[in-house]
């Protein structure tokens, strides 16, 4: 079924009655040419992108609980390619590109919404590294925009630019940043698949991975053994555990990160917001709720639920830029579980086991990655190459210090990034 | 209409307050809701999608329907519940999410088009033509969705955070928890009780129920005045528990003044409570829920148990003509509390075939339902679906209940998952979900008060054992003890919309509509429909919205799952929840001990990290900042500057193995350093990538002062506490932070040992005080510290004394400065004379760099190990292409450098490809007459001589520069060591 | 949060800074070789149940603490000084 508003006009005038499932419930088969071990965004747009841009329809994706919970249900939303080391400009450059085009690629409305990011500094030095990552952005051909604190003033009148601890001495403007419905993405990318041949098996969780030799044979599962040639773990903040099936201890600590949302309000804040001296973001959803986070609560946490230290502190940073925001009530705060790296930068690649690949370090920045990531682990499953845009994301890379990708310059402190 | 001689509010005390610019009058104990129902007026809000005319559902802050806006100005606040807010004079409250006006909103146009607005709807559409998104849809859809607005003004309100520590919370004041409060308190437990409403009894002061021959409400009154006579117990009132966290920390939102007119001296609007409880007792009661039927949400419909609640404690009628619609016994008291206060009750429809009614005065319908109303802005009549066909009943008001939920909300909040029970059709708490704490009462399954009261007995009482405490004997009263009949009806079936989730405008088809379309999880029903997101967060639905999914799947409730009730359980405003953080008290504010001095010079004072820093000081007749900067640079090239370097971190360092600790923690080695010696040190991160940088001084053989960056101290601090108690232990070694102890300048240029000679009780020399030289020194009598060392390049030195001396120190040496030609200069002619220097900052040392990037690889000492150095070999850590720094000086037409520009090649395009480095720190430098910079550039010390291209992009300058080494000005040091 | 500092009690975790796993209390010899160094400053168990982390009492006595703890339920199953585990002469 193609999705139009002629669609919508024509079921509506006829009881809403033809709408068929958006994708189906297959049983698992014993065999697949490939396996995708998780239904979240990356996992699901995978086996999108290895039907539609390799021809690879003979695909199952396992899906522990049901498509989209992880993560891509439980983000803020934000997409941009604001990044300023090689490595990570051109990758998430080439994911922009992909979510500007989603909604028809896809034939679902996932809202993507280019409304303008902002990050703010609050010191020449700030400044300074603000410039470098928006000429970095501008190399790679996105846009970026300097603003002084006249200009930010422009855009965010509602700040406090009187009494705010930390003075806003300006702006980088990242017109193309904005945000988009996230479990419309995890959806879209699920029919897509669906329609192309794809099984989307949920409730099955993966429990073995079968290596004979040094090569992948398949896995065990919760609904049976299934043998597949090609085996990739997208398994996120869980990413530790599936991998230790297949003997793998990997460089990621797996954290909590808290987000916040707030009962629904007349549009007050046009823009995504990013205040870096408080660690704090905020957004408007279409639907009228401020969403908003910060910082993670720092200890290794598999809860995906938080405390109320780092709730505090973000609504502390929101209330000292934004006062305005102060009667707004939170109506619901969550937690996820965010797979962090040494560098803080993600690892899209294959492992000493041939047919094994892994796609994980995302920290919690995966959202906006979804569609390139999807294309660069297909890619890699597909043809046994890297893609261009992922070269960067090798696994070995922190044992051999080469290439290190460590946009906050915090290091192998995993929780740091 | 108020009904005579019933309620809890005090007929003696009128209030006037306005709705929608109209007023209106109520008494002290009154709601808004209460209020304003008592003034016939049933329309209060409008819903979120159809814009649907909407009533007051509900008497509590589970309230879906009835939010409204307080306030004006800074002071407007939205989506406040019509069913909280009590009335006070001049409260001003006003209608929302309806335009031109309630009553005629032009947006319930959507109502008609439902058909096409149904669950998931624009998932499937408004993608074409690609630009409209963005441009059209999206701008009207979010003008149109969003229920009250901000003011969008600042916050101008007081609000509060605050600690509480309790051996047990109890969690409302109902019968259950007033209950287990007397057995505790009693027992001398330190008790806590929290309760949201104005007053404690919970629905004992809503219903007709007698307790040992006495109104519920007064047993409930005198167990709360023996209460509050009771030192070791603490009540509070319009206070609810929004939040269970880890090792026994709650949540909890006390409102304070937003009852009040006026605010008591100093009092906030609202206070943030974190409590800590070694135990807890949830006795928060159930939540009625609905049945869906079509049109089912008109004005006027409500729960029953509501209905009772305005009857019996605000004395309100909700309708002239009361019809009641039930599945369970409960729901009888409504028709014969009714009753007894001379409401006219329409009918009694009982869904169930053999229900008992007792009671009379009222046509009663078993083995019936209500399968519709009518009435646009209010309730009229409702048709009532029995054995014998249709027929219709007038009535302006329908007390509905589909039985009831436990309020098992907080014990889901560390997911914990709740436990169906089939006898109450409901979900009960599994016990153990929040460890420490138990629930009782209703909120755990016990509908009855004999049964609350001999849960919250007996819940109290194990609490008590378990704390070692002993209980006295409290009997329990005598009470209503009635089973809980129930036959489970979620939805009627029938044509039309009914509605689950009241706010989001959510009907069963809608649930249904997903459930075809494969959203089968609970989740994904939730997801696409938007069932459960509103502001009640599907309090009043999610279980009937569970059921017809589970029907419309073929499953059971409990197989089909719940969602998970998060934090807070009701919102909570973010300015109560980052209370103190307004303005400056987001941070602490660190001063250093001339801060007061250099305001008086007229210095702009700039924030680095936590403190406040003198950016210049201006002199008469300057007009720029580089002016001054250039003078300040001037001071210490040619005569003497003082600067404040307080707000480095100094570690005192002492044991026997303190040497042998520095040379584990830093790269190089300073146990061959001499007492009253000074080393630059390098420090890396376990990783190899540098931490941080400084001075150490040797004072005494065991004895080390280092000095960190600003940004780094503290870092620095964990770092060695950790190092040694982790790693090495065995090493004698303490250290203690003195950065505030010591007041620290640095006084700098030719003539530094000239100005220190005129101040300082000991004149020094070149011999005595060579080139990082270090010890005691005395100014008038007071004992400090002189280092021998040099940021600027020039003859300086940093003198040392106590903090209390600091501001006298530093007027007298700003005073000798200037009488020798120089004078104090700020963190501009610092950075430019570092910057002349080579010297690095984090600018440099930004945490990706090496000590082979910034050109100190042989500063890691091959003889000994020490922190990152295993990791610092790495072949990618020590390549030749790596980005590494180098000097920067312009030569072609453009003269200008900006730090954050990139280098490439002459002549490549200025591309990602391309991309050869970057620009960290640039000055235009006086002392050369030209800009400088210090870049990272890819092979930076192979490329000295080479010209090479910088570009910003961002600001659109393009600078030919020639890479060189990174420092300007006295490359070998003849002036420092001078 | 709260845990329980062996030396000044039962405390917020305010007070508290965490850095990571207890691993760090085995740092290899510099000889040790790229495995063991690479296993030590970036692999992790990073285990969905009990584990050991590294805390520190920052804003009270200082001391650094190895909890010991269930990253699913956030339970708290002991804590004691890294000083003694780590070998410390007390």
């Amino acid at each position: 079924m193609k999705f139009s508003g002629l669609r919508v006009l024509k079921e509506g005038l006829t009881g809403n009655r033809g709408w068929t499932p958006h994708w189906r419930d297959p049983e698992p088969k014993a065999e697949y040419d490939a396996v995708i071990i998780g239904g979240g965004g990356h996992g699901l747009a995978t086996a999108y992108y290895l039907a539609s841009n390799h021809g690879m329809t003979n695909i199952a994706v396992l899906e522990k609980g049901y498509i989209g919970s992880g993560n891509i249900g439980r983000n803020t939303t934000i997409v941009r390619a604001n990044y300023f080391l090689p490595g990570n400009s051109e990758f998430y450059s080439h994911s922009l590109k992909l979510w500007e085009g989603l909604e028809q690629d896809l034939n679902y409305n996932v809202m993507h919404s280019r409304r303008g990011l902002i990050n703010l500094f609050h010191s020449d030095g700030q400044r300074d590294a603000f410039v470098r990552r928006g000429n970095a952005m501008l190399n790679q051909g996105d846009d970026a925009v300097l603003l002084d604190r006249e200009g930010v003033r422009k855009y965010l009148p509602y700040l406090d630019f009187d009494n705010l601890r930390f003075p806003v001495y300006g702006g980088l403007l990242h017109p193309r940043g904005g945000s988009a419905r996230h479990d419309a993405v995890a959806w879209g990318y699920a029919r897509g698949a669906d329609q192309r041949g794809v099984d989307l098996v949920q409730n099955c969780e993966v429990t073995g991975i079968d290596i004979e030799r040094g090569v992948v044979k398949g896995v065990q599962t919760t609904r049976g053994a299934i043998r597949a040639r090609k085996v990739a773990i997208v398994t996120a903040g869980r990413s530790g555990q599936v991998a230790a099936m297949a003997g793998m201890r990997l460089p990621i600590e797996s954290h909590v990160l808290q987000a916040f949302v707030t009962e629904g309000l007349k549009p007050v804040i046009d823009h995504v917001v990013s205040f870096g001296m408080g660690h704090f973001y905020i957004s408007q959803s279409d639907k009228g709720g401020l969403v908003f986070g910060g910082d993670l609560d720092f200890y290794a946490s598999y809860a995906q639920r938080g405390n109320l230290p780092m709730a505090e502190h973000v609504m502390e940073a929101g209330m000292t830029l934004m006062p305005m925001i102060g009667k707004a009530k939170v109506l619901r705060s969550w937690g996820g579980i965010m797979d962090m790296t040494p560098d803080g930068s993600p690892i899209i690649d294959r492992t000493d086991t041939e047919g094994l690949f892994i796609d994980c370090g995302w920290c919690y920045g995966g959202f906006k990655a979804v569609p390139a990531s999807g294309v660069a682990l297909a890619h890699l499953m597909a043809t046994g190459q890297s893609h261009e845009i992922a070269a960067g994301f090798r696994l070995d890379r922190f044992r051999t210090g080469r290439g290190i990708i460590d946009e906050e310059g915090t290091g192998s402190q995993h929780n740091l990034h | 209409m108020r009904v005579d001689d019933k309620g809890l509010i005090d007929r003696s005390r009128p209030v006037r307050f306005q709705f929608d610019t109209i007023g209106y009058s109520g008494f002290e104990g009154d709601t808004v809701a209460s209020a304003l129902l008592a003034n016939g007026q049933r329309l209060m809000g409008r819903s979120f999608k159809y814009h649907r005319p909407r009533g007051v559902l509900t008497a509590g802050s589970e309230e879906p329907n009835a939010l409204v806006t307080v306030g004006r100005g800074a002071a407007q606040e939205p989506n406040v519940r019509a069913t909280v807010q009590e009335i006070h004079s001049g409260l001003d409250v006003r209608s929302q999410n309806a335009w031109p006006s309630l009553k005629t909103d032009v947006m319930s146009l959507n109502d008609l088009a439902w058909p096409f607005l149904g669950a998931g709807f624009y998932y499937k559409t408004f993608m074409w033509p690609k630009a409209f998104w963005e441009k059209l849809y999206e701008p009207v859809i979010r003008r149109a969705a969003g229920l009250g607005a901000l003011s969008g003004r600042h916050n101008r309100d007081k609000y509060e955070r605050a600690y509480a520590f309790c051996d047990l919370l109890i969690i409302g004041a109902g019968p259950a928890g007033l209950m287990a409060a007397l057995v505790a308190g009693r027992a001398g437990v330190d008790v806590l009780v929290v309760d949201e409403d104005r007053v404690m009894g919970g629905r004992l002061n809503a219903e007709t129920y007698v307790i040992d021959a006495e109104p519920g409400s007064a047993w409930a009154a005198a167990v709360v005045a023996e209460l509050q006579g009771m030192a070791n117990v603490r009540l509070m009132t319009r206070t609810t528990v929004t939040g269970a966290y880890d090792q026994g920390t709650y949540a909890a939102l006390e409102r304070v003044s937003s009852h009040l007119p006026e605010r008591a001296d100093g009092a906030p609007l609202e206070t943030f409570w974190r409590i800590v409880a070694r135990r807890a007792i949830l006795a928060s009661g159930a939540l009625e829920r609905p049945v869906a039927f079509a049109d089912n949400d008109r004005p006027g419909i409500m729960m029953a148990g509501a209905v009772r609640a305005y009857l019996n404690r605000w004395g309100v009628a909700p309708g002239q003509r009361v019809a009641v619609f039930g599945n369970n016994d409960d729901a009888h008291r409504t028709a014969t509390d009714l009753v007894e206060a001379g409401v006219e009750v329409a009918g009694l429809i009982d869904s169930r075939p053999g229900a008992q009614v007792t009671g009379t005065g009222f046509p009663v319908y078993t083995s019936s339902v209500v399968a519709g109303s009518t009435g646009r802005h209010g309730l009229t009549g409702i048709a009532v679906q029995g054995p014998n066909g249709h027929h219709r009943v007038e009535a302006d008001c329908l007390a509905m209940s589909g039985g009831w939920n436990p309020t098992v909300h907080l014990t889901c909040h560390m997911n914990g998952r709740p436990t169906w029970r089939e006898d109450i059709a409901g979900f009960v708490p599994t016990p153990g979900s929040v460890p420490g704490l138990v629930a009782a009462g209703a909120c755990n399954g016990d509908f009855s008060t004999a049964a609350c009261l001999a849960a919250g007995s007996a819940a109290a009482k194990a609490v008590v054992k378990d704390l070692g405490g002993k209980t006295t004997r409290v009997s329990l009263p005598d009470a209503e003890d009635k089973a809980y009949q129930i036959a489970p009806l979620w939805a009627v079936p029938g044509k039309g919309r009914a509605w689950l989730d009241f706010q989001n405008d959510v009907t069963v088809k809608d649930v249904k509509q997903a459930a075809t379309e494969n959203f089968r999880s609970v989740e994904h029903m939730k997801r696409y429909t938007t069932q459960g997101m509103a502001t009640d967060q599907g309090k009043n639905s999610n279980v009937a919205a569970l059921a017809v999914l589970a029907d419309a799947t073929g499953r059971a409730i409990p197989e089909t799952g719940t969602t998970t009730f998060r934090p807070p359980y009701t919102p909570v405003s973010i300015a109560a929840m980052g209370a103190g953080a307004q303005g400056a008290g987001f941070a602490p504010q660190r001063y250093t001990t001339s801060h007061a001095v250099s305001v008086e010079m007229g210095a702009p004072m700039i924030e680095a990290g936590l403190w406040y820093r003198p950016g210049y000081f201006p002199r008469k007749g300057e007009t720029t900042w580089r002016q001054a900067c250039d003078r300040e640079v001037e001071y210490v090239r040619e005569a003497v500057g003082v600067c404040d370097v307080s707000t480095l971190g100094k570690i005192d360092i002492q044991g026997p193995d303190a040497a042998a600790f520095l040379d584990f923690v830093y790269t190089n080695t300073f146990s061959t350093l001499k007492v009253g010696r000074v080393r630059y040190g390098l420090m890396l991160r376990e990783d190899g990538h540098v931490m941080d940088d400084g001075t150490t001084a040797r004072l005494g053989e065991q004895h080390f002062v280092m000095t960190t960056t600003t940004a780094a101290a503290g870092n620095v601090m964990r770092h060695l506490e950790f190092v040694h108690q982790v790693l090495r232990p065995e090493f004698d070694v303490r250290f203690t932070s003195v950065t505030e102890q010591w007041a620290q300048f640095a006084v700098a240029g030719p003539r530094s040992r000239e100005l220190l000679n005129d101040i300082l009780d000991a004149p020094i020399d070149k011999d005595s005080w060579p080139f990082m030289a270090c010890g005691e020194t005395s100014v008038a009598g007071i004992a400090g510290r002189l280092f021998r060392i040099s940021f600027s390049g020039e003859h300086a030195y940093e003198v040392a004394l106590p903090s209390r001396y600091g501001e006298s120190l530093f007027r007298l040496l700003v005073k000798r400065a200037e009488s020798l030609s120089g004078g104090a200069y700020g963190m501009e002619a610092l950075n430019v004379l570092r910057i002349e220097k080579g010297h690095i900052t984090h600018a440099e040392i930004h945490g990706r760099t090496t000590a082979f990037d910034i050109g100190f690889a042989r500063m890691i000492s091959t003889k000994k190990d020490c922190i990152g150095k295993t990791m610092a070999a790495r072949e990618g850590m020590v390549d030749p292409m790596r980005e590494r720094l180098v000097g920067l000086k312009p030569v072609g037409p453009v003269k200008q450098l900006t730090a954050g520009a990139h280098v490439f090649e002459r002549g490549a395009a200025a591309i990602r490809e391309n991309d050869r480095g970057y620009v960290t720190s640039v000055a235009f430098s006086p002392t050369l007459g030209h800009s400088i910079g210090l870049a990272f550039v890819r092979g930076g010390p192979e490329r000295l001589g080479d010209v090479m291209r910088v570009v910003d992009h961002l600001r659109d300058i393009e600078t030919d520069v020639e890479i060189c080494a990174p420092v300007f000005v006295d490359p070998d040091g003849g002036r420092t060591r001078g | 949060m709260r845990l329980t500092c062996p030396l000044c009690g039962e405390r917020d975790r305010r007070e508290f800074y965490y850095q990571g796993d207890a691993v760090s209390l085995n740092r290899p010899s510099p000889e040790a070789g790229v495995d063991a160094w690479d296993d030590y400053v970036h692999l992790r168990d990073n285990p969905a149940g009990e584990t050991r982390d590294m805390w520190q009492h920052e804003g009270g006595c200082g001391a650094w603490i190895v909890v010991t703890r269930n990253t699913v339920t956030h339970e708290v199953l002991g804590t004691a000084l890294a000083g003694p585990a780590a070998g410390a002469r007390i």
